[in-house]
């Protein structure tokens, strides 16, 4: 693939365009700096053609510019997810297909973490990030135990609902304790249960590190930000499919 | 037939049929309403007697003293016979310290009877009046700075957000929001403050993508907004949630505390948070009843249905449930101006006519509740990473908000799903409201659907289908013995959610009155309505 640069009108042009604000009340001092921004940035000749002022002390612009930058396609690299993102009609026609009957989601916050910001986020039908939450998926039945859940209460209500996927939650932790916390509950989930037979195990929360998952004995880490399509997505792709190896 | 008063071509009578199933259909859960009390109403009680403050652990002391009294009489009674009662033994100098000696444990609560319960409701009602006059005097406070400082000039309002998790970083922000133009600030709450059973305590620093709503931060809050409102010449309202499991205890906070709005919407929280159905309907009578004697203004929640639903064909929820909103707010005191009647510009913008098919939604209401402000939402669903397309929509949604006479406009952000609002996406949005209302505000003087047209058609199909509702909820009996209302939610009628009436968080807060329940708030709030 051959270098690329921006595209205006004419190939080769290399025009951008960018907005943003600056601290200062608006003047010519203002539009300057703005310009100089601009030109930091690579954008040379820069055009400041909007500015206005915004509150007290702020100014907005908008700038123009050519950047002299190039591109190398062949050398981006991209992290590529290991499962399709699937809308909710998807998901459940996933589910219906190849294990009908719904696929069961047992969710809670182990430890003193009373937060259950994160689980609410994921599990509750108001979702999170304009994505609804997995109680709005009509072939999950989702089981939220809240807040301060003990692992043996856990595992006890995973067996009773027979749960495909059981979902963790940590948000507020101290001295590592999410850490603590979640390998007591792999380890739990591996005494009681049958390596075939466990659930998949899910745990997130902010602090979390997403490659962790091998370490701490779970399927899968999720971190800050994540949706619940994705959460879902991922439960689905891992029950709905042939097991692979783990990478 | 069409008559001339309805630029939709309504018939009157479909109207009148509308609110008369509301009716039938509300009525049942008023009555259920008032047979049962909860925790949180009762919290509510003592909170307006002056209650305050929280324990070393953060327990707010009405969560310890309602805790003690409910473990040794039961919560039937309610709290305030066992509570007084004790006072007067001279168990405790006040509620503090009462509250104190109960959490260690000290006090033995008894259900008073006879002269001694007489005299025990004569000194909470004494109490809680004390509260509900403060509640009085801060409705008149806003009356008055009102016609000192100056009311917002025009309609709609233009209706803010501010969330950063800390009050005082909340403040300045809710400032310069002010001074560039709106005349109503909402602190969004913290995620999952609704499910929490006590309202944290003092000013908070820490939030989940919002702040959380204690009475402290409501002070701050309006103290900072008063000083912004004499600077501005107009007096700037504030907004917070009666929601979740402690709406009564908050609704009366926001009365002592002078908020001017509050979200409260009569299903909300069972449809989804999951709060048990009877929980919500007790402590929103509750909380209506506070609202409407503070002067507070309620915003329902109708827009939630169509960010789940599809708003086309879930349109006719909405009517359904503005009906119904309508209904229990006017039985628990609250007048029109006061209702704040959700709704939502979300149709996909892909589908032919979208824009029409919002203005006959937002017509619709706008004429089937011609006194109430209305809640105007912008779209959320259908913004995207594409600002520029969704400065666009936001436009169209300012328009349908200018051409039906809305009261409150939710201003749309260009940023929606991308990130919390910069300095910058406010300005732009307040431009593009402004740009709206200065260019097409008037338009409504000439703008008459033609009433056999595509929108007046479609009014009438959507109001006719919320009537279908509302008539399938009135004969809903598969759950014998329960107000038809509580079956519905229960089948999953509204929303896609099934609600059982025995199920869902905070059931077991819920009490079925005992014949001596007394509780001097709810008799003093009843008292305005007879």
């Amino acid at each position: 693939m051959s270098l690329i640069r921006p595209y205006g009108d004419t190939t080769g042009d290399g025009m951008v365009q960018l907005s943003f604000t600056l601290p200062i009340e608006h003047s010519k001092v203002a539009e300057g700096a703005a310009a100089q921004l601009a030109n930091k940035m690579g954008m040379d000749p820069a055009l400041v053609v909007h500015a206005k002022p915004m509150g007290e002390g702020f100014t907005f612009f908008v700038v123009y510019g050519r950047v002299n930058h190039l591109v190398d396609p062949s050398t981006v690299e991209v992290v590529e997810r290991d499962y399709p993102l699937l809308t909710p009609k998807e998901a459940n026609a996933a589910i219906k297909r190849s294990m009908r009957r719904r696929l069961v989601v047992v969710g809670g916050c182990i430890g003193t973490d009373a937060h259950t910001v994160g689980i609410d986020a994921i599990l509750n039908i108001k979702g999170f990030a304009g994505e609804k939450g997995l109680e709005y998926y009509r072939e999950l039945k989702v089981v939220n135990l809240g807040a301060q859940v003990s692992v043996p209460q856990l595992v006890e209500a995973a067996r009773e609902e027979k749960a495909d996927a059981v979902l963790v939650s940590q948000v507020v932790t101290q001295r590592d304790a999410h850490l603590l916390n979640t390998r007591e509950m792999s380890a739990a989930f591996r005494e009681a249960y049958p390596a075939a037979k466990r659930p998949l195990l899910v745990v997130g929360g902010p602090r979390f590190d997403e490659t962790m998952a091998g370490e701490l004995g779970v399927d899968r880490v999720f971190s800050r930000g994540t949706t619940p399509g994705e959460v879902a997505s991922y439960i689905v792709h891992r029950i709905t499919q042939p097991k692979e190896k783990a990478s | 037939m069409a008559r001339p008063t309805s630029a939709l071509g309504i018939d009157r009578g479909d109207v009148r049929r509308a609110r008369t199933l509301a009716r039938q259909v509300g009525k049942p859960i008023v009555d259920l309403a008032q047979r049962h009390t909860t925790v949180s109403v009762e919290r509510a009680t003592l909170r307006l007697a002056g209650l305050g403050g929280a324990d070393p652990d953060g327990t707010p002391w009405v969560n310890r003293l309602a805790d003690v009294v409910r473990a040794d009489v039961g919560l039937e009674h309610g709290v305030s016979l066992p509570v007084w009662d004790a006072l007067l033994r001279g168990e405790g100098d006040d509620l503090l310290t009462l509250a104190q000696k109960a959490a260690a444990g000290s006090v033995t609560f008894r259900v008073p009877e006879g002269k001694d319960a007489k005299r025990a409701s004569a000194a909470a009602r004494k109490a809680v009046g004390a509260g509900i006059k403060q509640v009085d005097r801060q409705r008149v406070a806003r009356e008055r700075m009102i016609a000192k400082v100056g009311d917002a000039p025009s309609k709609p309002w233009i209706y803010l957000i501010v969330a950063t998790g800390d009050i005082h970083e909340d403040i300045p922000q809710a400032q310069a929001a002010a001074r560039e133009g709106a005349d109503v600030i909402a602190v969004i709450r913290s995620t999952g403050q609704s499910l929490l059973d006590f309202v944290p305590e003092g000013a908070t620093r820490e939030g989940f993508a919002g702040t959380y709503a204690t009475q402290e931060n409501f002070r701050l809050m309006r103290a900072a907004l008063d000083e912004t409102s004499r600077e501005l010449g107009r007096y700037v309202r504030l907004t917070n949630y009666a929601s979740g499991l402690c709406m009564p205890e908050i609704a009366a906070l926001a009365g002592l505390e002078r908020l001017d709005m509050m979200l409260n919407d009569s299903m909300y929280g069972i449809l989804f948070r999951d709060i048990n159905p009877i929980r919500t309907f007790v402590d929103q009578r509750f909380s209506r009843q506070v609202h409407a004697r503070a002067g507070i203004i309620i915003n329902t929640g109708e827009d939630n249905y169509l960010t789940t639903a599809d708003a086309i064909e879930a349109a006719h929820t909405v009517t359904t449930s503005q009906l119904l909103n309508e209904y229990f707010a006017k039985e628990a005191g609250l007048e029109d101006w006061q209702l704040g009647l959700g709704h939502a510009f979300e149709i996909d913008p892909e589908v032919p006519d979208s824009f029409r098919l919002e203005l006959a939604h937002a017509m619709l209401a706008r004429e089937l509740f011609p006194d109430a402000p209305l809640k105007w939402m912008p779209p959320t669903r259908h913004m995207t990473g594409d600002i520029f397309k969704g400065y666009l929509l936001d436009g169209f949604f300012n328009l349908v908000g200018a051409m039906t006479g809305q009261g409150i406009l939710l201003v749309g952000m260009m940023t929606e799903a991308v990130v919390t609002p910069w300095i910058s996406d406010r300005d732009l949005a307040l431009q593009n409201v402004r740009y709206v209302m200065n260019a097409a505000g008037n338009l409504r003087e000439d703008f008459h659907p033609s009433p056999d047209g595509f929108i007046a058609s479609r009014a009438r199909e959507v109001l006719g289908e919320a009537i279908g509702l509302l008539e399938d909820i009135k004969a809903d009996r598969s759950v014998p013995g329960e107000p038809p209302l509580l079956s519905a939610i229960a089948d999953g009628t509204f929303g896609l959610m099934k609600r059982p009436a025995d199920k869902g968080r905070g059931l077991d807060g819920v009490a079925e009155n005992a014949p001596d329940y007394y509780n001097p708030a709810t008799e003093i709030l009843d008292g305005d309505q007879r």
